[in-house]
Order: structure tokens, then C-alpha cells, then sequence
């Protein structure tokens, strides 16, 4: 399971873990269960049914499937399975039984889509499963206590009957060793403050945290001695003003003539425009120094995944994954 | 293409705005917005001002004095008011709101069993669409609230922050779902399955629903389906009508005195969602006064592009005993330039697609916000 704040990059890090996962010839199932066809955007590859399919390969024929879970094809799938249902199916259907089902009757969506990857994780091919692993592009963590353990809630809702059995056996997956939680997170306040919420709800629900993800990390781009003058707002301006005329910048570009005091005044004022970016680039080094105290405060292992300047692209993917390969959760 | 700029503070300054709603997709600062737009409503144009959060950072709720949960709007501390103005603040608190709305409408032993029943406890507490149902429910007792109270009294402008959906349209169907549910046709089966008959083609409905309902049972268990049915027929005699209250919420939405605001970064998951909410306001008849673009990046040297900046770094960097504090600051820019020239073209994709929408954008911060002073900054840099 890979959950994370919005915008942290959760999909993308899910993906990669998916792609790390097949390395070797493993078969992986990627899932995403928000509708947001997150997955199709990533690998560039038309809208996902809801029907299993191969999007990427791996080295040594490792193969990563897609699978969107979309809540009402789950529960009449579900129901197929278990109830034979057919006509009555469509009933519930145009009765709004299955809207219902699947918005408004508490914990059954949740139940339906994690129990979808549940069924997924025991599906067998012979002797073997079919899949060496799956990945769940989970829900963000603000929701992800309470998504995974709805199959509690509706074991208490529902004192017997079937869906309390499945219920109970989706939550001994969950918290057993064969099940790892891994939070996404980048080096800002609200999301790490979210990271250690949501590492606390997952440790009192039981459920096992795998590895924290720092993605999109930056290096600094100035020596630690430098950070902290800037920081102290004691960046040398004439020290400035002269690399610049060392990388040419005292030359005016075009024609036209330029006194010399029109000149120091122009490279002074790119000088200090430039400290105060440095000023700002030391500010969130500094604040990202605190969050990664924070992380590593933990106590579970910190993986690194650097910002990619040029977007996410597959190569970008690949890139990631032999990443998250050398650093450990996969 | 640019877009014509958003006058923020025309907007506050506006008596016949009485409603402000801020919406967008989760992470973009809603709620900081909708914080510092109210901040400066009640301390620059003197408005009488109510916000009503939703899902506030701590430290900020700490600062608008919300650290107690008690689900009616109090005075903010430290709010330096022009005129008149006051500022009040309040965080939605979902299943105290559904308890109001509750025991408004029932009798006390009707109250009592709704909220013993198990689908209660989850409707309120764990529905996807309750947040927002109840966020339009406490705007609409705001309102009735604000234009209850005699001249001088009350409030003259709410401010609303809206849930953290999934997706931003959420706010705006999920009580129309919600209430639809509600009157919909399964919960008259529910209720009165027995009241079907007599006619053939209604014989053939019933034997369908006979079915139905037994998958039902078999399913999720008689308890289960007991237990909602006493739910559904509780709720039924309490409300009259769900879909009539959510209605009303609405229209009042597209009156003249409401503005919405839709807020976004400059990125593009962000920017394809703003664009869904403003195409979905237009077809709604919800006025739309404007785009507020948090987080854009600038530089005040932005006649060194990117590419020169760079270039010029690695250039220093080659030579012997390299000036290492430029080569730097240089790269620190190069990044700047890169990131602002990304942003600007994704805005541009937005403006050209929406070219009558108004834009106001609001620098990044170094650091989160959480104090007024930090609010009153956002608020200058809001109105331009």
C-alpha cells in the first residue's frame, strides 16, 4: 500500500514501487481505486477499463499490470460470484441499490476495493498465484487509517453473514507481514505533520508501516557556509557583483552605450535580487533539515527519491524504481 | 495571454457580497485563503465577517482561536477591525452539525434512536459526501443567522471554505447525492415494500424488489438490513425532505450576492481541476468572481533567463579557483526561472482556455502560515 498527502506524488513513487517490484521477472498488479486514472496518465496509455491489463515491462520478462477498481463493478462483480445473480442484479441496480451500496452504506465502498486487491493477492494460476505482488495506489493519508480498517467497522455493523467473514479475512492480510504500508511524504510541514498522524493511526489500528518516502528531494545548491550567512542575511553583495562580471555579465547584451555607473548599478541590483533567492533557497534548506529530523524520528526506515527537473515521464519511472530497488522496500 | 487581474479587495469591499466560497482541489491553500480574504474583509473594508473552515492546520486553527471544537463562530483574538468590522471564525464540526439538524427536526425519543442506529453512527461520522452536506447545512443556518440579527448585529460576510474533496465538484454533488439518496426510490422499497400491488406491471416491480431485497438480506445479513430499515424510516419522518433542503442551499448559492472563488497552484493536476470547477459554475449559474493561483514562484531578476543563468554557472564553475557563492546563486535561479516558466505556461493554458476569467496570483511563501500577521501578508500579496 502506498498512501501520502496530496500532492507528495504517492501515484508516481506506487508506480515505481510497481516497476521495482517486477525487476527480475516478477508479475506485479499496480491498483488504483479513486477514479482519478492516475495510472493511465503516469504510463501515458489510454483510460483504464475495469479489467486487468499489462502496462509496462521489467527486466527479466517482469511484467507490471494495471487495474483501476471502480466500486460499483466490484460489488456486481461480487455479487455474480458469490450470489449468481443476474437478473436481479440489474434491479438493485436501476433500484439504486448499488449507488447506495456503494456511497452511502458505511465501509461497504472501502470494503469492495481494498477486498478487490485482497482477492487479487489469493488468485492462483495452478500452483502458483498470479501475482508476485500488488501495489495499491492507496487514498491519501488524511483517509487511509480509516479505509483500511472500515473492514473492522463493518464487521461490527454486520454481526454475521458473509461480508463480516470477508471482512474478516481482508483485515488478518492487512495486518499480517505479508501486507506493507509505506507513507509518501515531501519535506514540508503539512505533510510530514500528516505522515506522523497518519504513522500513529496505522500503529494503534495494527496495521504494519513499511518505509517513509522523502520524494521529490532537493540538494542544496550552496555550501553549508554559505547557507548560513545567507541565513543570517549576510550574503557579501560585491562578492557577487564580481562573479557575475566573471561570467561576462558586465558586458550589456545588444548595442547601445552604458556608463559605468549605470553598469555597477544594474549588476548590483541583479546581485541583490539573486542574494534573495539565496536567502530563500537557505530558508527552505533549513525548514527541510527540521521536517527530515522529524522523519527520522520515527523510527522506520527513510527512503529518498529526488525531484526529476524534467517531469515524470516511463524513463523517469524506471529511473525511480532502481532507486527505491537500492534503498530497500522493494 | 494574459488574463484581466482579479481586484481582490473590490470584491471584500462589495456590501452586496454576502458570500464568499472558496473552492478548488485539496492542497492548493483553501483554507489559508479563506482565512486571510476574511481577515482582510474585517480589517480593511470594516465587514462584519464570519469564516467557517473546515479541516484547518493545527497551528493555524490555533491562531484563529479554534483550538475548542465547539461548532458555533467566536470572536478572533488580535484582529486589528476597521469600522465596524469583526471577525469571527468557527470549524465545521460534521457530526455535531448532523446532530443539530437531528434533534432540529425530531422529537426527542425519534432523536434518541437515530442516533443509537449503527447507520447513523457511520453516515455521520464516515460518509464522503456528510462533509460536504454539512458544510452547505451550517452555511445556510450562517446565513439565516447573519440576516436574522438586527441592523448593526450578525454579519454582513461569510466566508466559506469547502471540504477536501477527492475531487473539487464533490461540494457540489455530494448533498445532491446525498439528498437524492434520501427520497430515492430504494428507500421506498426499504420502508414499504408491501405497499406495491395491484396492477401487473407493478406485480412485475414487486417480484423484482422481492428478489431484491432477498439478495439484500442474504448479503448483508437480516440484522443488517433491520437496522436500515428502522434508520431510512427514522430519518424519513424527520426530514420530510433532504433534496428540498439541499435545493434551497443551492439557489442560494446562485444569487448575485454570492462570489466564488476558485483556488489553485500552479501545477497541473490543480490547474485541470480549477478548470472543471469553472466550467461547472458556468453551467450552474454560480458567479464566478474570480481564479486565486497561490504559490507562484517569480524572480526580481527575471532578465537573466534560465538558460543564461545556467550556462553562465557552469562557465564559473570550469575555471580555476571558481567563485563558488555565484555559481551557486546562479543555479539557484536557473531553477527559480525554469520553475516560473513552467508555471507560467501552465496558466496560460488556463487563461487561454478561459480567457474571461479573472486571475489573481499570490507569491510562495518561504514557510507556512500560521499567525494573522502571516494572514495579513497573504492578504497583500492577494490584492496585488
Amino acid at each position: 500500500m502506498v498512501s501520502g498527502k496530496g500532492g507528495t506524488g504517492k501515484t508516481t513513487v506506487a508506480a515505481a514501487l510497481a516497476l521495482a517490484l517486477a525487476a527480475g521477472g516478477r508479475r506485479v498488479l499496480l491498483c488504483e481505486v479513486e477514479g482519478r486514472q492516475g495510472i493511465a496518465q503516469l504510463f501515458d496509455v489510454p483510460q483504464l477499463p475495469y479489467a486487468e491489463q499489462r502496462i509496462a515491462v521489467a527486466s527479466g520478462g517482469g511484467e507490471v499490470w494495471a487495474l483501476a477498481i471502480e466500486p460499483k463493478a466490484a460489488l456486481l462483480e461480487y455479487l455474480e460470484l458469490f450470489y449468481h445473480l443476474g437478473r436481479a442484479g440489474k434491479v438493485l441496480e436501476r433500484l439504486g441499490a448499488i449507488d447506495f451500496a456503494t456511497t452511502i452504506a458505511p465501509g461497504l465502498r472501502d470494503v469492495l476495493l481494498i477486498g478487490k486487491v485482497y482477492e487479487a493477492t489469493r488468485r492462483r494460476e495452478g500452483t502458483a498465484p498470479r501475482y508476485d505482488a500488488v501495489v495499491l495506489d492507496a487514498p491519501p493519508t488524511g483517509r487511509i487509517g480509516q479505509v483500511l480498517n472500515v473492514n473492522e467497522e463493518v464487521a461490527g455493523l454486520a454481526r454475521v453473514g458473509p461480508i463480516r467473514n470477508q471482512a474478516g479475512s481482508i483485515m488478518n492480510l492487512l495486518r499480517s507481514s505479508a501486507t506493507a504500508v509505506h507513507l509518501v511524504t515531501v519535506l514540508e510541514e503539512m505533510p510530514v505533520q500528516e505522515t506522523c498522524d497518519a504513522l500513529a493511526e496505522l500503529h494503534r489500528i495494527g496495521l504494519p508501516v513499511g518505509s517513509i518516502v522523502v520524494n521529490m528531494m532537493r540538494e542544496p545548491l550552496l555550501a553549508p557556509a554559505e547557507l548560513a550567512q545567507a541565513t543570517r542575511g549576510k550574503l557579501p553583495v560585491t562578492r557577487v557583483v564580481a562573479g557575475l562580471e566573471a561570467a561576462g555579465m558586465g558586458r550589456r547584451s545588444g548595442h547601445g552605450t552604458e556608463t559605468a555607473t549605470a553598469r555597477t548599478a544594474r549588476l548590483r541590483a541583479t546581485a541583490q535580487a539573486l542574494i534573495a533567492e539565496g536567502v530563500q533557497h537557505a530558508r527552505r534548506v533549513a525548514l527541510e533539515r527540521e521536517q527530515r529530523a522529524v522523519l527520522e524520528g520515527l523510527g522506520r526506515p527513510v527512503v529518498e527519491l529526488p525531484a526529476l527537473a524534467e517531469g515524470i515521464d516511463l524513463g523517469a519511472l524506471y529511473d525511480l524504481a532502481e532507486r527505491l530497488r537500492a534503498q530497500g522496500p522493494a | 495571454m494574459s488574463a484581466p487581474a482579479l481586484d481582490i479587495d473590490a470584491v471584500l469591499a462589495d456590501r452586496a457580497v454576502q458570500v464568499m466560497v472558496c473552492c478548488g482541489a485539496g492542497g492548493v491553500g483553501k483554507t489559508t485563503t479563506s482565512a486571510a480574504l476574511a481577515l482582510r474583509a474585517a480589517e480593511r473594508h470594516g465587514r462584519r465577517v464570519v469564516v467557517l473552515t473546515i479541516d484547518p492546520a493545527r497551528r493555524l486553527a490555533q491562531s484563529l482561536g479554534l483550538a475548542e471544537l465547539d461548532n458555533s463562530p467566536r470572536p478572533v483574538v488580535g484582529v486589528e477591525a476597521a469600522g465596524e468590522g469583526r471577525l469571527d471564525a468557527m470549524m465545521l464540526d460534521m457530526k455535531r452539525t448532523f446532530d443539530e439538524v437531528i434533534s432540529a427536526h425530531a422529537s426527542p425519543e425519534k432523536a434518541e434512536q437515530i442516533f443509537a442506529n449503527p447507520f447513523y453512527q457511520a453516515l455521520s461520522t464516515s460518509f464522503a459526501g456528510t462533509q460536504e452536506y454539512m458544510a452547505m447545512e451550517k452555511l445556510g443556518q450562517l446565513r439565516a443567522r447573519a440576516s436574522g440579527a438586527r441592523a448593526g448585529q450578525g454579519w454582513d460576510l461569510i466566508v466559506v471554505d469547502t471540504p477536501p474533496s477527492r475531487s473539487a465538484l464533490d461540494f457540489l454533488d455530494a448533498p445532491q447525492r446525498l439528498g437524492s439518496f434520501l427520497d430515492g426510490r430504494l428507500i421506498r422499497v426499504l420502508t414499504a415494500p408491501a405497499r406495491v400491488g395491484g396492477r401487473a406491471y407493478l406485480k412485475v416491480v414487486s417480484a423484482a424488489v422481492g428478489s431484491a431485497t432477498g439478495v439484500m438480506t442474504k448479503v448483508l445479513g437480516a440484522q443488517v438490513l433491520r437496522d436500515l430499515q428502522t434508520f431510512v424510516a427514522a430519518l424519513d419522518t424527520v426530514f420530510g425532505s433532504f433534496r428540498a433542503r439541499a435545493e434551497r442551499t443551492y439557489e442560494m448559492l446562485q444569487q448575485p450576492g454570492t462570489a466564488f472563488l476558485v483556488i489553485a497552484a500552479p501545477e497541473a493536476d490543480a490547474l485541470r481541476e480549477a478548470s472543471y470547477f469553472v466550467e461547472r459554475l458556468r453551467d450552474e449559474r454560480m458567479p464566478l468572481a474570480g481564479l486565486v493561483l497561490n504559490r507562484v514562484h517569480r524572480s526580481a531578476a527575471s532578465h537573466l533567463g534560465a538558460e543564461r543563468a545556467a550556462a553562465a554557472a557552469e562557465e564559473l564553475d570550469d575555471a580555476e579557483d571558481p567563485p563558488s557563492l555565484t555559481v551557486g546563486l546562479l543555479r539557484v535561479h536557473a531553477d527559480l526561472m525554469r520553475r516560473h516558466r513552467r508555471e507560467q505556461a501552465l496558466a496560460s493554458r488556463f487563461t487561454g482556455a478561459h480567457p474571461d476569467v479573472a486571475v489573481a496570483e499570490v507569491d510562495a511563501l518561504a514557510e507556512d502560515v500560521h499567525d494573522l500577521s502571516g494572514l495579513r501578508e497573504i492578504g497583500e500579496r492577494l490584492a496585488g
